[in-house]
């Protein structure tokens, strides 16, 4: 793309532009440097800025002080099956709302990004009763299962169905005989490739980073996930700050590899309401 | 032949069910709930059986509970104060990176947005650790800052005790709501001024507008309907703000309960107090309140007004 000269942005903006990037930047920067040193480092007069020796103390204070190992999986465990089963139900609901036509279907689909716009602690407290009871307190389910009634996952199918699942294509297959879950399944879903790779990637960060979720349903350090098992080791009097900034910089390599890997698709999927 | 179990006509219902089942449940049957629940009283121990009905009780404890208001007050403040000056910096931001040259933009504008999708509990632990008093990165730059001449004079001559002094509690989660989001908004921003056509521009480089010109009677008419929708989710972001405050003040909400935001106090009464029934009360207020201040921004972007 060529710019004229005059809508060109002025070499100080982009100055300005590039130093609020480092700005950005620098608090990953630190998180990784930090990891690496003990809690006294850390704390020096200069503070490190530079990655030290004692990544694998931290990683053993860690893994002392916390079941590491098992919030880690724990969050991978769920965050899988919740991106999954987000994936299966938004794409079949999805599908529905573009390509059917059935009775209340305009005022259930704005029910449902009617509640996109209700602010999450409107639900914070009756969802741990109703996970009381249904006695799935402590049960990894109550994190996967509500996170797969995503009211954007929908919206998002709705719109990629509408603009990339040709009706005649369905009719076709119809006409050929296809049962309609075969249509669904063999030419609807293969098409939804990238819509599904964009939902799929915003899941499962959703679920990574769910922090309120695990707070309220969650009872036994062996079942957190880890961001919630990380506050385990957040203590006013004696917070191992080497250990706990290494537990924090491990969950955000994921997301940074995620990240690297798809940036452009996920800052498209997740600005996907705003932009028409 | 093969029984036809699905019928084009009955086949949205069962595409459909899976989901609508769960949010059914999940979604809209916790509301219902919650909306009881503002009108009951209810002792978590003591199941669902001993909740009992006290009118609008819980309402009435709410208005009157000051530690609600102060509450509320912390969550306008946090709101106004990182809010604006996102979309303050977020436009000139947008228009900085529009007018860059693709790939440098593209790199910018993920460095920008990767705050926005990080582990929140991840960088509020990050945070606590450089906003501490003696040895926190940050009073520390502020210490080296301090050394040149100029700033000297503008600069706090000790150490801020950023989390535990209540006057320096909100600047601090201000300063982290700010750095999340600024990124996203830009973005969205960045979104409106790439639909903006350039003729509108050339015709009036033609007509001889200045810069400050083009950006007053081009740029930001053509934003406006993205600053509608940015504000509007940042009412909505700002109003249930949790993970910042609560792991920056170590779930408790600070001293002198400077950092409690609503969501917090919701938190707090609910689990830390067993006070069910006036926590959903309160939240319906909030909602309440939420509602009013979404409609309100719609009035003053909404037609008629000029921006």
């Amino acid at each position: 793309m060529s710019l004229s000269r005059h809508t060109m942005t002025p070499l100080g903006a982009r100055l300005l532009v590039g130093l609020g990037a480092v700005l950005m930047i620098l608090p990953f920067y630190v998180m990784f440097v930090f990891a690496t040193h003990s809690r006294t480092e850390i704390f020096a007069v200069p503070p490190p800025l530079w990655f030290g020796n004692d990544l694998l103390a931290n990683f053993a204070i860690l893994t002392e002080r916390i079941p590491f190992w098992r919030n880690l999986g724990w969050s991978l465990y769920v965050a899988l099956i919740s991106t999954a089963l987000t994936l299966l139900f938004c794409s079949m609901g999805g599908y529905a709302f573009a390509m059917f036509e059935f009775r209340f279907k305009k005022p259930l689909f704005g029910l449902v990004l009617g509640t996109m716009l209700l602010p999450s602690f409107m639900s914070m407290i009756p969802s741990f009763m109703i996970m009381d009871l249904l006695g799935w307190i402590d049960q990894p389910r109550a994190l996967y299962l509500p996170g797969a009634a995503s009211a954007f996952g929908i919206f998002l199918m709705r719109q990629y169905v509408s603009s990339a699942v040709p009706r005649e294509l369905i009719e076709a297959a119809r006409m050929d005989g296809c049962s309609e879950m075969g249509i669904y399944a063999r030419i609807v879903l293969p098409l939804l490739k990238p819509a599904l790779g964009t939902l799929g990637l915003i899941a499962f960060i959703g679920s990574w980073n769910n922090f309120v979720g695990p707070l309220i349903v969650m009872r036994t350090p062996e079942n957190f996930t880890l961001p919630l098992a990380l506050r385990l080791l957040q203590n006013p009097v004696d917070t191992e700050w080497g250990a706990l900034i290494a537990g924090a910089a491990i969950a955000t390599v994921p997301l940074i590899a995620l990240f690297a890997l798809a940036s452009r698709q996920l800052i498209a999927g997740l600005t996907a309401g705003a932009v028409k | 032949m093969k029984r036809v179990l699905i019928t084009p006509a009955s086949a949205p219902y069962w595409l459909l069910s899976p989901f609508l089942i769960l949010f059914a449940v999940f979604g809209l049957f916790p509301l219902l709930f919650s909306l009881v629940l503002a009108f009951s009283r209810w002792e978590p121990t003591s199941g669902l059986g001993a909740m009992e009905w006290v009118g609008i009780g819980n309402f009435v404890f709410a208005l009157q509970d000051e530690w609600f208001w102060k509450s509320l007050f912390n969550t306008l403040w946090l709101g106004v104060a990182s809010a604006l000056p996102q979309h303050l910096v977020a436009i000139p931001l947008a228009c900085a990176l529009n007018g860059m040259l693709q790939r440098s933009r593209n790199l910018l504008v993920g460095v920008y947005f990767m705050p926005y999708i990080t582990s929140t509990v991840a960088i509020a632990i990050l945070f606590s650790s450089l906003f501490s008093t003696d040895y926190g990165l940050i009073n520390a730059a502020i210490g080296a800052l301090r050394e040149l001449p100029l700033l000297s004079a503008i600069l706090p001559a000790s150490a801020i005790d950023w989390l535990n002094d209540p006057d320096r509690l909100k600047p601090a989660i201000a300063t982290v709501v700010f750095w999340r989001f600024v990124g996203f908004n830009a973005v969205l921003y960045l979104a409106a001024l790439q639909t903006i056509p350039r003729d509108l521009y050339e015709a009036a480089t033609m007509d001889g507008a200045s810069r400050w010109q083009q950006f007053r009677y081009i740029t930001l008419p053509g934003l406006r309907a993205m600053m509608l929708f940015g504000i509007t989710l940042s009412i909505i972001g700002s109003l249930q703000l949790f993970e910042e405050p609560f792991i920056l003040t170590n779930g408790r909400g600070g001293n002198d309960q400077a950092g409690m935001t609503s969501a917090v106090y919701l938190y707090r009464l609910a689990f830390d107090f067993n006070d069910f029934g006036a926590a959903s009360a309160m939240s319906w207020l909030l909602f309440a309140l939420l509602a009013m201040a979404t409609v309100a921004t719609h009035r003053a972007f909404g037609e008629g007004r000029k921006l």
